[in-house]
This record gives structure tokens, sequence and C-alpha cells, in this order.
């Protein structure tokens, strides 16, 4: 079995510096800004003859205020009425068209895209509705009561729901009086009170051209591209950015808590906040996180948690950067009785990786998966769709991909070991059990 | 998620192969086939193995994804979810290659892989940047034959598979109800059992059971290669000689036709297990583009399917979740490319306040409505427009491309399937959709379960299926 593996090393070494050498394709984002403030991210992709928009407004969950569920109850009214025409014209308008139209809400961001082929004849007329649903929405009283009670249902949906259950736990206890703890989805209480004139007031406070991020991707060039920017976002008044986020205050002390839920399985989430976009230990906390439970099966977490001992289908780590510090977040499922077990384990392979940091073996394989499977982050419109909306809404340097690999190459393992020494504090996590009584 | 089972393929095409898994008859290797556009390209092996390399040049990457003629549909009672347990140890090693090596070596490439099980195949796949597809094709066809299936790995294993049940299905009372449900509606025909097994299956599965699996099905003229992506046809038919040409053909076993017995009269049974919603399943059943006596009676079924579920305009959305507001959230689904027949599937939630009942009146009167009146030529253009636009959007993804050829040759049908789609679609007439809806929507031919929720704090978890003819 060794001679195997060792024979195998020099095919695999000849092979990487073939894939090393060969040229990257970066994607060449070009950049300008809308009269009205929004800035706009354009690649050039002229092999389909597709065009994908995505509109993103700093205007996710933590914009909330007091009401929770106001943004994303918002944003799910974009489609129900507007400009006078409602909600079955619009979705007959862009089903005859062949187009597809799109809205989400999150913490930090809310979105509206539209996906169109590119003949005139049908991304003009589907621009028209697109504009409309962002600049002259109507929300109509008795589809906010139905959109009302939808989320009512979507609320229950999640109380059957352990992994749901721990998740809204888990950033209520982590975030505190910090808008990243309000439920995206809202509460009974805050969905039963919204008003219409909460929608509208925040629609107009943050549905604005200053506060949108305008990404598109497509067989459109340059001066078509800035056609539809316009004719998308032009209709916003300009508005202003939305106020800058709280930081998030770090853990005093360790928290637990646990939930009885009538499951098979005890859900197990542990964590505390990570980073931000654009953090200067984001390089060293990403790739030590990749080798810790990033990475699917090679993984560090499941190779103690799963491949070992068998004690679950899924167990991971991960950051998730936001705007002010997102979670870092373990995790992991397995049956009631072994769930202490599960968790000791966890523990245990954070405790160790955060002490001895990664071996030189695990850095290098880490930074090979990561720089050579670049070319396929980036090998369709909607995945660069999704990394420029990202650069810009986070407004991260235009360089941002051309420069991951260096970036990347450049951490060594001391600088893995003092960032997760710095930043990851295992004596004050939050953990969060959901599962038979214990 | 990872190696993952994949039950609710929602893919547009596809179904099988019967009793002819026999080694071909015509062995002879070679080029067989080219696609009308020039961007798919059909080789065979000597030794039976089909290769279908679809270009796309866009981006310096491709996709290789290997795919077997099993999965659960060929299954018996006693080792149900033996094909997906069987995938996952597909990454404890060979001799040349030990547990976990498969992995490590895939991403240090840079690589992403996983593996998917699904009703009717079992399909691993390996996405690198193009130069590294050497390295994907020589450790999938080292796992071909050379599984070593240790003992030890596959009881962690087990385990392992029995966790991903208790989160997939055990402790989701909707997938609950809809594993019960296709139980009942199927007796005979092999989709009664879910692709995952049955708990007490899992639990008695021999490492035994799983060799003779492999030994069984895991053979060149049982599979079928696709790669998708920036490559050169003739290029990848040689480097697929190179690793799986000297791999001897198998003598696959026949395949029974395992057809369901007619139904006689409408079947209902009722889930109880702790929710806080209720939910409403109906199946009726219905032949596939394989099993189908025309193929326009499958591709109208596709029609009917898009006409109540297709977009946000389509009659259940526009009628009952806004107009009538009966539901909170109800949707149809049909799967064109199953190897047996299967069902069209109406689902749904009630909206607050609204009924089981209700929503299930509701539903009926749809069915009523698609055998009383011909469907408006204006809803038949704007599926028209959804195909025809969905045709060029999958063109984004190289997995989905990949995925499409392989599944279509995997069920049993023709890779060129996937060019004829929107032709097969524009051809459907109002009629046609009549006749279908007559033909197979009757109460005879229909299941009904319903998820009747528990309370959630009470700790007794009890659990009751009801049959009952109604």
């Amino acid at each position: 079995m060794p001679l195997a593996k060792r024979l195998f090393a020099p095919l695999l070494l000849a092979l990487l510096s073939i894939g090393g050498n060969a040229a990257l394709a970066v994607p060449d984002i070009q950049h300008w800004r809308t009269d009205n403030g929004a800035r706009v991210y354009f690649v050039e992709a002229p092999e389909l003859p597709m065009v994908d928009i995505r509109v993103v407004f700093d205007a996710g969950a933590a914009r909330g205020g007091g009401l929770p569920g106001l943004a994303m109850l918002t944003n799910g009214m974009l489609e129900e009425g507007a400009g006078g025409l409602d909600a079955d014209t619009i979705a007959r308008r862009f089903a005859s068209l062949g187009a597809r139209f799109s809205a989400s809400s999150h913490r930090d961001m809310a979105t509206a895209g539209l996906r169109s082929l590119t003949k005139p004849e049908l991304l003009q007329p589907a621009m028209e509705t697109f504009a409309l649903l962002l600049s002259q929405p109507d929300f109509p009283a008795a589809a906010l009561e139905r959109v009302r009670k939808q989320m009512l249902t979507g609320l229950q949906h999640e109380e059957q729901q352990p992994d749901e259950i721990a998740s809204k736990a888990f950033y209520r206890t982590l975030y505190g009086d910090h808008p990243y703890a309000s439920p995206p989805g809202g509460t009974r209480a805050s969905i039963e009170a919204i008003s219409r004139d909460d929608v509208e007031a925040y629609y107009r406070r943050y549905y604005v051209g200053a506060n949108a991020t305008v990404a598109i991707v497509g067989a459109v060039d340059r001066g078509q591209a800035m056609q539809l920017a316009e004719q998308a976002v032009g209709g916003l008044k300009t508005g202003h950015p939305a106020e800058t986020l709280h930081p998030v205050a770090s853990l005093q002390e360790a928290q637990r808590e646990h939930i009885d839920h009538p499951s098979s399985q005890t859900h197990v989430l542990m964590g505390q906040p990570g980073v931000s976009r654009g953090d200067p230990d984001y390089f060293p906390l990403y790739l030590g996180n990749h080798i810790l439970g990033g990475s699917g099966l090679v993984s560090r977490i499941s190779e103690e948690v799963r491949e070992k001992r068998g004690l679950s289908y899924s167990a991971y780590s991960y950051f998730s950067p936001m705007r002010a510090k997102g979670p870092f977040v373990l995790g992991l499922q397995t049956r009631n009785e072994t769930a202490g077990k599960a968790l000791q384990v966890l523990r245990d392979t954070l405790v160790d990786f955060r002490s001895e940091g990664p071996t030189g073996e695990e850095l290098e394989a880490a930074k090979r998966n990561i720089t050579g499977g670049f070319a396929l982050k980036v090998d369709s419109n909607s995945d660069i769709l999704g990394y420029i909306a990202m650069i810009g809404f986070y407004q991260l340097p235009l360089d941002y991909l051309e420069r991951f690999n260096e970036r990347v190459e450049a951490v060594t393992a001391a600088q893995i070991r003092d960032a997760f020494r710095r930043r990851v504090n295992p004596e004050t996590m939050v953990t969060v059990t959901v599962g038979a009584p214990q | 998620m990872l190696r993952q089972s994949i039950r609710f393929t929602s893919l547009l095409l596809a179904a099988l192969l019967g009793g002819c898994t026999q080694l071909p008859v015509n062995t002879e290797g070679g080029k067989i086939a080219t696609s009308d556009d020039g961007t798919i390209h059909e080789y065979r092996l000597d030794n039976g193995m089909q290769l279908i390399v679809k270009e796309d040049h866009r981006a310096p990457v491709m996709i290789s994804q290997l795919w077997y003629k099993v999965g659960a549909s060929y299954e018996h009672i006693g080792i149900t979810g033996v094909s997906h347990v069987l995938e996952h140890m597909m990454f404890k090693g060979t001799e040349k290659h030990p547990a976990g090596e498969f992995s490590r070596i895939i991403a240090e490439n840079g690589g992403s892989e996983n593996a998917f099980t699904g009703r009717d195949y079992t399909s691993y796949f390996q996405q690198l940047e193009k130069s590294r597809l050497p390295i994907a094709f020589e450790l999938e066809a080292d796992r071909m034959r050379n599984l070593q299936l240790p003992q030890e790995e596959f009881l962690k294993e087990a385990k392992v598979v029995m966790e991903e049940r208790r989160l997939r299905t055990e402790d989701k009372p909707t997938a609950l109800t809809y594993e019960k449900f296709m139980a009942t509606a199927f007796q005979v025909n092999p989709y009664h059992n879910p692709v995952i097994g049955w708990m007490d299956d899992l639990k008695n599965l021999t490492v035994e059971d799983l060799q003779q699996w492999y030994r069984t099905w895991y053979a060149p003229n049982n599979a079928t290669l696709v790669v998708a992506g920036d490559v050169d046809p003739d290029a990848v038919y040689a480097l697929a000689q190179k690793h799986f040409g000297d791999i001897e053909p198998s003598v696959l076993p026949p395949q029974k036709p395992r057809s369901e017995p007619e139904q006689h009269g409408e079947r209902r049974i009722t889930v109880r297990q702790p929710a806080e919603l209720p939910m409403l399943l109906m199946g009726y059943k219905t032949p596939t583009l394989r099993t189908a006596e025309a193929p326009w009676k499958a591709y109208a079924m596709e029609v009917l399917v898009n006409i109540l579920d297709g977009d946000d305009s389509a009659r259940i959305t526009r009628e009952l979740v806004r107009g009538e507001e009966l539901a909170a959230s109800a949707g149809a689904g049909y799967d064109l490319q199953a190897r047996h027949d299967t069902l069209l599937l109406l689902q749904g939630t009630p909206a607050q306040g609204r009924s089981i009942d209700e929503l299930e009146a509701a539903l009926r009167l749809q069915i009523d409505r698609l055998q009383n009146e011909l469907v408006s030529r204006e809803e038949l253009a704007r599926i028209k427009a959804q195909v025809t636009a969905a045709k060029v959007y999958e063109l984004d993804s190289i997995f989905y491309q990949a995925m499409q050829l392989g599944m279509l040759e995997t069920v049993g049908l023709d890779w060129r399937e996937a060019e004829r789609y929107v032709e097969r679609i524009n051809a459907i007439t109002p009629e046609q959709v009549r006749i279908v809806a007559r033909e197979f929507l009757r109460p005879e031919r229909l299941t009904v379960a319903t998820l009747d929720p528990l309370p959630l704090d009470d700790n007794t978890s009890a659990m009751e299926v009801n049959h009952a003819a109604r």
C-alpha cells in the first residue's frame, strides 16, 4: 500500500505543475456608478445568449430595527404588485418571456434578480417589469396580509425542524443586543405587528440608489450594461447608504443552552463572533478553518467525528464573514444517546487545532486544494455574479479575485496558529443543543 | 451535503432498461455519434462501457461523472439502502488507494468530488481543472473493480448512514410522510422503498451484502462515463481506453419488470407525528417516458405539470396560493425520466385558518378542470417560452449538462432525448393534455396521505399509520 502511494506521487506532481502554469481565467470586472449613486459591477460573458442582473440592497434583517421580519416581508412584497400591475400580471409577464425573477433576504443583504435571454424583444420588456418592481412597488394591502400569513406558516415550519430551532437560538444567544440576533423570518409577535406603513417606510429608507449594488454578467457589452443598470435602478431615489452597523461584542463567558425536541437526533451548534468582510485575519482564519472543518470529508472535524467514529453524517465548521463580525460556527447532528460524546470530540478537535495549529503537510494540502480549485469557483455566469455582487456589496478591492490565490499562498502555519489563538476562544463559546432532554 | 442520496430529482427528463442489460451484442468500440450542434460526442469502449463527452470551452475546467445502472429500484426488501451504503463505501479504499485517499488526492488537486444515489442510478463525480482529468480516471477505474470493503470501515459507515437517515427522514415529519405515502402508493413497483433504505434493513445489512452488490453491478458494461467541459473529445476517449479499457465486462442479471398491479380504488393514509403544520400529498400513478405506450403521453404529462406548477403564474400558485388563499405553499411534480411508473404528485400546506380538506377539494377541482376544459393557447405558449429559455440557462452549468446526459442513458433512454426535449414539448396540443388527464388522473390511481400534527412538546413521540379506503 505505501508503495502504491509513493508511485502515485510523481504523477500528481507532474500534473500539478501543468495546472500551476495554466493561465488563470480571472473575470475582468468593470465598475462604475449610476447617477443616483448605485455601484455597478459588470463582467462581460459573451458565450451564452443570456444575462443576469442582481441588485443588492443593504437592507437585510440587520436593518429591521425593532421589527424582526420587516426586511424579509418588504423584499417579498416587491413581486406582489408594482406600478398598478397585480402579482398575477407580473408573474405572467416574466413567464411569457422566459425570464426569471428572484428575490431573497438575509441578515446583511436583500436582493432582487432577473435572468433573461438577451434577445431585445425578450430582454427589454422583462427589464421594464423588473424596473417597475424595484422603483414602484405598490405593497397592496390584501397581498400584504397574505404574505404575512405565509410568513407565520414559515415560522411554524421552522419550529418543527431541530436544525432551524438550533440556528435561531444560536444567533439569539451569540448576538444578544446586536441586530444580527434578529431572526430574518421574524417572530410571531413582530410579523403580526408590522403595518403597511412600516413596509413602505422601510422601502423608502433602504431601497435607494446610494444603498444599492448592481451586479451584471452576460452577453452584453459595457454600453448595454450601462443601460441595463440605469434601467434597473435609475428610477430609485438617491437616498443615503444604510447606517454603520454596531460592532459585535465579544463573549465574556461560555453559554450553554438546551432545547427539548422530540427528535431522534440532537443538533449541536457551537461558536462565537468570527470575522467581518475585509478583516485582516481573514485569510489565516479561512485557511485554518479549511483544515479544521471547512473542506468536507478531508477536514479534521469530519475525520474525528464521522470517519473515525461514525457519530454524524455531517460535521463541519465555518466562518461566515459579514458586514459586522459574522459567526464562527461548529456543528453536527448525532443520535441523542451520543450527543455528549460527539460534542466532546468536536470541542477537543477545536482545542487541539487551536493549540497546535496545522501541520506543514495539512497547510500545503489546503493551499493546493484552494488555489488549484480557483478555476472552478468562477466557471459559470452564476458563480461570477455571486462573487461580484459580494465584492461590490462589501466594497472589497476589485482585484480580490485576481489576488485571491496569492493571498492564500502567503499564509503561514504560524499565522494560522496566531490568528486562531487571538480570535478563537473555546472557553467563551455559545453551545446550543436541540434534541431529547439531557 | 456529502455523499447524499438524491431522492426528489426534479430534473427535466428520463427512464430504463427492462430486461436488456446483457452484454452488448455489438462490442465494437469507437465513436458512435455526434450531436447536431457538434458539441456532444458518444463513444463505446470494447468492453461495452459508454463514454459521452460534452464540449464547453467557456472555462478551463471539466467534470467527470461515472454513472452506474443501479440504485434503490434494483433492490428488494431485506437489503434496501444497499446501493447508497455501497456508494459511501466507494470512498473507503482499494489496495492501491487506501480509505480516504481518493478524497485527499482530488482535494490536493483543487478538485471537488462527491457521489449521489437515486432510485435508478448511482453516480460519482469529480470537478477539476481540465489538465487533471487523468487523475479522476485513474482513481475511478481503480475503484470500479478493486474496492476492498473492510469490515471495520463498513461498521462505522453504516452508523453514518443511519445518522443520515435520522437527519433526512426520521426527524423530518414531511419526509417521513412522503416515505409512507410512496410505500402505500406502490406495493410491487420498487419505488415502494426509500433510497436510503428502511432502518431495520440498514441495521441488518452485512458487508457480504455489499460485496455481492458491488460484484454484480460495478462493471464497465453497466456504466456510462460522462465528461463535460474544456476538453478534446478524442483525447478523452483515448484516456478512457487507457484507464478503463482493460477492465473485463460482466454478465449482468436480467431485470424483472416488477410492474404494479391495478389499484382498484383510492388509498388514504394518515401519519401522526409531532409537527407544527399539516401537509397533504396526492399522487396519481402515471407512466414515464420509458414506460408510456407512446412518448407523447409522457410529454403531455410534463406539460400538464407545468400548467399546474411551472412558475409563479401557473394555476396552483395563481389560484390556490394567491387567488383563494387556500395554501401557504402548494405544488405539483412529475418525474419524466424514471425507469418505472411514477406519480403525478400534488403537495400542499394549508394557509392559516384553512384546512387540509379544503385544500384537497381545491386540488381535485384542478384535476377535474384539466379533464374537462382544454388548456388555453396562452398557457401553452408561456410554457414553451419557459422551456426554450431554460434550455439556454442550463448551459451555464457543466454539472447539469453532464447530469442530464448521464441520467438519460442510465434510466434506459437515449442522451439525444435532451436535444429533442424542446421540440417534443412544443408539439404537445391542448387536446393531448386533456387525454392524459382523463386517462391517468383517475380516482382508482390515486393515493392520498396527510400529515396530522401531534404536539411537539409531548415527548411520547407516537406514530400511527392508518390505512383506510374511502
